[in-house]
């Protein structure tokens, strides 16, 4: 009897399990799964992730008038990320003539494949993923191609193929080499003829490490600057803060220019900094260089303690949208489009430079600034 | 006067191996000032230090390692116990840090939010919730070795990887920021003290009482050595384990609250990354059977801080921090050969040929 009850419950379990299954591969948008099963987790994604199997069935349908865009998001692991992914909900709308499919991958590479391939399924007009993964895209790419539909990536790179339109996003060498110039503008305006610095770095071999670190030491070669000490921080304020109390017993009195290659480091520098009585900011002796520039770094900035923060611009979304409409009135975007970023600082920090022979406009942080950032 | 006594007891000596290890590494230290010609002993200079913000402090490597190495001794502390009864370790406790420090950042900060600078509840409260938060973890995993004997890697292995992401969730997905000076205390300083090394002396000062005002430390110990006779003998063994994880659990909470006041936010993502792994290396560092029974709490705390050395040297020598695990691995070798059987009956061969040799 117990077997026979058993058995029974097994079955019935498993048959929920393969209609589970076969649900998911049949249904058009695993997306709001992934969100719903988190219920409490980000109030602000949740909404539109909750509309959204509710838009596409009319949108199916009607399809009248709205391009159909599907968007296959990395996840939500950061303040950064979700910037990403609203600055998208916000440019593809409905109002803005936009039907989106918005997939949250949740940092699974293969329930990112299966988003683009739904997508494919749903014969959207355009899709657009942020790779999570640089490999292993070829043949769902093909498989793009031969339905027809544009592919454009955003923010990470992929490297075994080229079957899309374009790239959008931002060249961390180029914030490097920005902080670089600046800083070389800026030691020129205030007659600074030394510079020794010090380097806490991002999470080693991470794109944003490389990138930031090679863009400055370029400058720094260039100009015959002292590196004394480059160590990493792993991109966190303790990590931070156990560097940089170490670099002021090594270094003491003798470097002038600490780099952060992110805000959350440049909080904890500051904290070992005011330990050691090592005075910084605008005004002092010590110039602290920080990047991302989110809107805690961006107070700092304005509190005269970090005396410039290089942006790295999630704001990938409107630049999308004119890929796309390039496209839409036939024409041929750029293969790799750069997303503007911003240089932050006050009004007396702020110096003319130019990066590649580009030249380059800072933007002065105020209380609107602060308010507009992410 | 007859040295050979004296040397014989420390050559018995539990804390022998500890106290080598932690020597080479300052050793190491004293060679590279001489050889930088920076004074053999500027390692270990500690001087006063007008600071911006918090007064005069004290000031000098040293006192880096006692401070940072706060978290680690924290843990090992707890570790110890646990090893000591269960015979098996408890990973979770980097992640239950984590829980700890976003549970409690929450409740300051209010559900959702991701930066203030007041306090939603009164710091108290927040706070003992973060603690009792560790209690109740370690009561959950204490439950899984102690009543249902599961093996303590695999009980423990689901708060490793649950604890985080539950912090995560609790957080909201978000670095939660307390710009509040009262929250920074935990991190900062006690007059020219750091306060992480008062709260740290202030656990070891308790748990040392009570392990020898009590007999609780004998209770761990036997169940540790065998736990069947110990209940013959009129022990609850299953109380005591279950106890050593509650505690091991307080003090994960108490290090999370360290850890996350030095920020002044909750990193759910990385507070104590990793650190459960410095935990357990240290009770084995501290000459520490990780099969169970015997333990030495000095030998553990002594390893923590050799651990938190190791980095504090590769800082001073400008040496990436990426390659710590590398000299930790050497460590540990190094240890794990000293306790192989086969080394020891060795060692034991040689002194017994050394006095019989004496004797004839």
């Amino acid at each position: 009897m117990k077997k026979k009850v058993l058995a029974s419950v097994l079955a019935a379990v498993m048959i929920a399990g393969l209609t589970a299954c076969g649900g998911q591969a049949a249904a058009p948008a695993p997306a709001p799964e992934a969100p719903a099963a988190e219920a409490p987790a980000k109030e602000e994604a949740e909404a539109p992730a909750e509309e959204a199997p509710a838009e596409e069935a009319p949108a199916a349908e009607e399809a009248g008038g709205l391009i159909s865009v599907g968007f296959a998001q990395v996840g939500h692991e950061s303040d950064w990320r979700t910037a990403s992914t609203k600055s998208c909900q916000d440019v593809f709308s409905e109002a803005n003539g936009y039907n989106l499919s918005f997939v949250d991958c949740d940092n699974d590479s293969a329930a990112q494949l299966e988003a683009v391939r739904s997508f494919i399924e749903q014969d959207v007009d355009y899709i657009i993923i942020d790779p999570i993964v640089s490999t292993g895209w070829d043949t769902v790419l093909g498989e793009c191609e031969e339905a027809g539909i544009p592919v454009i990536v955003i923010d990470r790179t992929i490297d075994d193929s080229d079957k899309y339109v374009s790239w959008v996003g931002s060249d961390f060498l180029t914030e490097g080499k920005a902080a670089g110039e600046w800083l070389k503008a800026y030691a020129a305006k205030q007659g600074i003829s030394e510079i020794n610095y010090l380097i806490i770095q991002g999470t080693t071999g991470s794109s944003a490490q490389i990138g930031r670190t090679d863009g400055f030491r370029e400058i720094a070669k260039a100009e015959g600057w002292n590196e004394l000490d480059a160590q990493t921080g792993d991109f966190t304020e303790a990590g931070g803060q156990e560097v940089m109390e170490s670099f002021c017993k090594s270094y003491a009195g003798k470097f002038n220019v600490v780099i952060c290659e992110n805000d959350n480091e440049a909080f904890g520098a500051m904290t070992a900094m005011d330990n050691a009585g090592v005075k910084y900011g605008p005004g002092n002796d010590v110039i602290l260089i920080s990047y991302d520039a989110c809107t805690a770094g961006l107070k700092e900035v304005q509190a005269g303690k970090i005396t410039a923060d290089f942006e790295c611009n999630p704001l990938a979304a409107p630049t999308v949208e004119k890929v796309i409409q390039t496209l839409q009135s036939g024409g041929t975007p750029e293969a790799q489009i750069l997303v503007p970023d911003n240089w932050y600082a006050l009004k007396d920090q702020i110096v003319d430079f130019s990066v590649d022979g580009n030249a380059q406009s800072m933007t002065e942080v105020t209380d609107a600034v602060i308010e507009a950032q992410y | 006067m007859n040295i050979k006594p004296w040397l014989q007891r420390i050559k018995k000596s539990q804390l022998l191996l500890p106290v080598v290890a932690m020597i080479l590494v300052m050793a190491v230290n004293i060679i590279h000032d001489v050889a930088t010609g920076a004074g053999a002993f500027s390692f270990f200079k500690i001087t006063l230090q007008q600071t911006t913000s918090n007064g005069t402090i004290l000031y000098g490597r040293i006192i880096d390692i006692l401070n940072r190495g706060s978290e680690a001794a924290l843990l090992a502390l707890g570790m110890t116990l646990v090893v000591s009864a269960s015979a098996g370790t408890d990973i979770s406790v980097g992640s239950v840090m984590s829980l700890c420090a976003s549970f409690c950042c929450m409740l300051l900060a209010g559900y959702g939010v991701s930066s203030t600078n007041d306090l939603a509840v009164p710091l108290a409260i927040g706070v003992i919730a973060g603690i009792l938060m560790g209690c109740l973890c370690g009561a959950f995993n204490g439950l899984l070795v102690a009543r249902l004997n599961i093996q303590p890697m695999v009980a423990t292995l689901i708060l490793y990887s649950a604890a985080r992401a539950i912090g995560l969730l609790v957080c909201n997905d978000l670095i939660v920021y307390i710009r509040n000076d009262s929250f920074g205390f935990f991190g900062s300083f006690l007059g020219p003290i750091p306060t992480p090394i008062i709260i740290t002396a202030i656990c070891i000062a308790i748990l040392a009482l009570v392990l020898k005002k009590t007999a609780l430390g004998m209770y761990i110990q036997s169940v540790g050595i065998n736990a069947r006779a110990s209940r013959i003998a009129g022990l609850n063994s299953k109380m005591i384990i279950h106890l050593a994880y509650i505690i091991c659990g307080l003090f994960a909470g108490i290090a999370g609250i360290v850890a996350s006041s030095r920020i002044t936010s909750a990193d759910s993502n990385n507070i104590g990354l990793y650190l459960e792994m410095d935990a357990i290396l240290a009770v084995a560092l501290g000459g520490n059977s990780l099969g169970g029974g015997k333990f030495s709490l000095a030998g553990s705390i002594i390893g923590a801080y050799t651990i938190q050395a190791i980095t504090t040297t590769l800082y001073a020598l400008g040496v990436s921090t990426n390659q710590a695990p590398v000299f930790k691995a050497i460590i540990v070798i190094l240890i794990v050969a000293i306790q192989a059987p086969p080394v020891k009956a060795y060692m034991r061969k040689r002194s017994l040929n050394k006095t019989s040799k004496g004797v004839a």
